[in-house]
C-alpha cells in the first residue's frame, strides 16, 4: 500500500508526536508515505472568505497527487472534509470540474477525478483492515482503558463521505482501540465539538464546549482520550491548562493521537518512536500500567 | 424588532445563489438545528434556527454585520439531522463569504486568509524545520507562490493584510 501524506498546517507545526507516530506506525505496518513537497494548505481555513478559493486550493493538491497516480491521506480531519468535498464535486459535478480546471490551467495543472482521499484511520479501518492489524500486534494492552473522541469532520457531512461509519453511532475508532486488547470507554458527551474552529472568533465559548468534554471523560475511569484530529488536540491537550485555570478544576487528562497509541501495541518505543515526550500532559500512569504488567 | 422598510426581500435569493443555499426555504422552522447545536449548548448568541429565519425574511444587514455566522464552529451536525435538508452549515459558510463581498470580514479569519498568503500555510515552519529534523521529520518547504497566484485569480488578494507583506 502507497499513499500521499498531506499534512496541512497544523500537523507539521504543532502536532509532531502526530506526524512521527504515523510515520513510524506505517513503516510497521508496511504502508509506504510519499511526500509531496508540493502541497499547500488544504483550502479549508480560506472558505469562510471564499468558498471558491478554498476549492481550487483543494483541486490543486489533488491535481498534484494524480500526477503521482497516488491516492491520498489526511491526518487531520478538517483538511479530510475539504478535501474530500472538492474531490466529491469533482467526481459528480462536471460543471464544478470544469470551473475549477480553468483556474487550475493557469498553474499549469488539469485534474481529472482519479484520486482516492481517506482519513488516516479510515484508511487502517477499511483498507488496511482490523484482521491485518492484529496481526501485527506484539504488545496486546489488555487492561488499558482509554476513551475517543471522533470529532466532526471525519464523519460529517455524511454524504461526501458514501455514509462510511454512522455519525450519530460511530464505531471505526472505538474498534481500531479494541483491536490493541484495550477497552473503550463511552462517556456521556462524546459528540460535543472540540471548538477548535471558533477559537479565535469567541474564545470564552469555544473553551466552554472543550470543557463539556474534558469534563464529561475525566468522570470515567480513562487513562486518556484518543483522538484523530490536531486541531481537537489543541483544544483538548494545548488549552487544557488554561481551561483548568479559567474554570477551576483539573483534569490532568492525557490526550493522545491514534497512531501513539496503536504504536505502543506495535512494540515502538513511546519516546523514541511515538513522540511521548512531546505531548503537555504526559501519559505517566498510561505508560507504567504497560511496563509493571 | 423588524423594521419592514430596512428588509431586503430579495436576500434569500442572494443566499439561494451559493453552494449550499439553494434549499433555504425548504426550512420549517422545527428547530432540530438548534437542539443539535454544540455552539448553542454553551453560547445562546449563535442559534441557527434564528439566523435561516432571519433571512427567510430579509433582514440582510442584520445578520451581515452579526457575528452571528462567524460562530459556526462548521461541526455539520444540524445539516446532519435537517428533515428538511437544509445544509444549514453550508449556509454559515455562504454567509460569509457574501458578508466579505459586502467588505465584512472577521479579524480572525482575515489574519488566517493573509497568513496562508505569505506561506501557503496557516503557520510559518521557519525554524521548526530545525526541531523537525532532530526527530528525522523531513523539511517543509515554504513555497506561497501558487497560493498568492489562486488568490490573484479569484480576486481576494485585495483582502489580506497588504502592509505586512509589502514589508518583506
Amino acid at each position: 500500500m502507497k499513499y500521499a501524506l498531506f499534512l496541512g498546517c497544523t500537523v507539521p507545526t504543532r502536532g509532531l508526536n502526530y506526524e512521527l507516530s504515523t510515520r513510524k506506525v506505517c513503516d510497521k505496518l508496511g504502508i509506504e508515505l510519499v511526500d509531496i513537497e508540493e502541497f499547500s494548505c488544504c483550502g479549508f481555513p480560506v472558505r469562510s472568505t471564499s468558498n471558491e478559493a478554498g476549492f481550487v486550493m483543494a483541486m490543486r493538491n489533488l491535481a498534484l497527487a494524480e500526477k503521482q497516480n497516488l491516492d491520498i491521506i489526511t491526518l487531520c480531519s478538517a483538511c479530510a472534509e475539504t478535501l474530500v468535498e472538492a474531490n466529491h464535486l469533482a467526481k459528480n459535478d462536471p460543471e464544478f470540474r470544469n470551473e475549477m480546471n480553468g483556474k487550475l490551467k493557469s498553474l499549469g495543472l488539469k485534474y481529472n477525478g482519479n484520486v482516492e482521499v481517506k482519513h488516516f484511520a479510515r484508511m487502517l479501518h477499511q483498507d488496511y483492515g482490523l484482521d491485518k492489524i492484529r496481526a501485527k500486534i506484539t504488545t496486546p494492552l489488555d487492561g488499558i482503558t482509554v476513551s475517543t473522541h471522533y470529532g466532526c469532520h471525519y464523519l460529517k457531512p455524511s454524504e461526501i463521505y458514501d455514509h462510511y461509519d454512522d455519525p450519530e453511532n460511530p464505531h471505526s475508532l472505538d474498534e481500531l482501540i479494541e483491536v490493541t486488547g484495550a477497552k473503550a470507554v463511552p462517556y456521556s458527551d462524546w459528540q460535543m465539538c472540540c471548538g477548535g474552529s471558533i477559537l479565535g472568533v469567541k474564545e470564552e465559548t469555544s473553551l466552554k464546549m472543550a470543557k463539556k468534554k474534558l469534563d464529561s471523560v475525566s468522570s470515567k475511569d480513562t487513562g486518556a482520550l484518543v483522538l484523530i484530529c490536531p486541531f481537537c488536540s489543541v483544544m483538548y491537550e494545548g488549552n487544557q491548562k488554561k481551561i483548568e485555570r479559567e474554570f477551576e478544576t483539573e483534569y490532568k487528562l492525557p490526550i493522545l493521537y491514534y497512531p501513539m497509541f496503536l504504536g505502543l501495541a506495535l512494540g515502538l518505543d513511546p519516546k523514541d518512536d511515538l513522540g511521548f515526550k512531546l505531548s503537555r500532559i504526559k501519559a505517566k500512569n498510561l505508560l507504567a500500567r504497560l511496563e509493571n504488567r | 424588532m423588524i423594521e419592514v422598510n430596512k428588509l431586503d426581500p430579495k436576500f434569500r435569493y442572494e443566499v439561494m445563489r451559493e453552494r449550499g443555499g439553494e434549499k433555504i426555504s425548504h426550512c420549517f422552522t422545527c428547530g432540530t438545528c438548534t437542539a443539535s447545536c454544540p455552539v448553542n449548548e454553551v453560547d445562546e448568541a449563535f442559534n441557527p434556527r434564528k439566523i435561516i429565519r432571519m433571512i427567510v425574511l430579509g433582514m440582510k444587514d442584520n445578520v451581515l454585520n452579526s457575528d452571528f455566522m462567524w460562530l459556526c464552529a462548521g461541526c455539520s451536525s444540524c445539516q446532519e439531522r435537517c428533515p428538511q435538508g437544509v445544509s444549514i452549515t453550508d449556509i454559515m459558510m455562504a454567509l460569509k463569504n457574501i458578508a466579505v463581498r459586502n467588505g465584512i470580514t472577521h479579524p480572525a479569519f482575515q489574519v488566517q486568509a493573509s497568513e496562508i498568503y505569505k506561506f501557503g500555510r496557516l503557520y510559518e515552519v521557519g525554524d521548526l524545520n530545525d526541531r523537525r529534523e532532530k526527530l528525522e521529520l523531513p523539511r517543509i518547504p515554504e513555497k506561497p507562490e501558487p497560493i498568492r497566484k489562486i488568490y490573484e485569480l479569484i480576486g481576494i488578494d485585495k483582502l489580506v493584510e497588504s502592509e505586512e507583506i509589502n514589508q518583506e
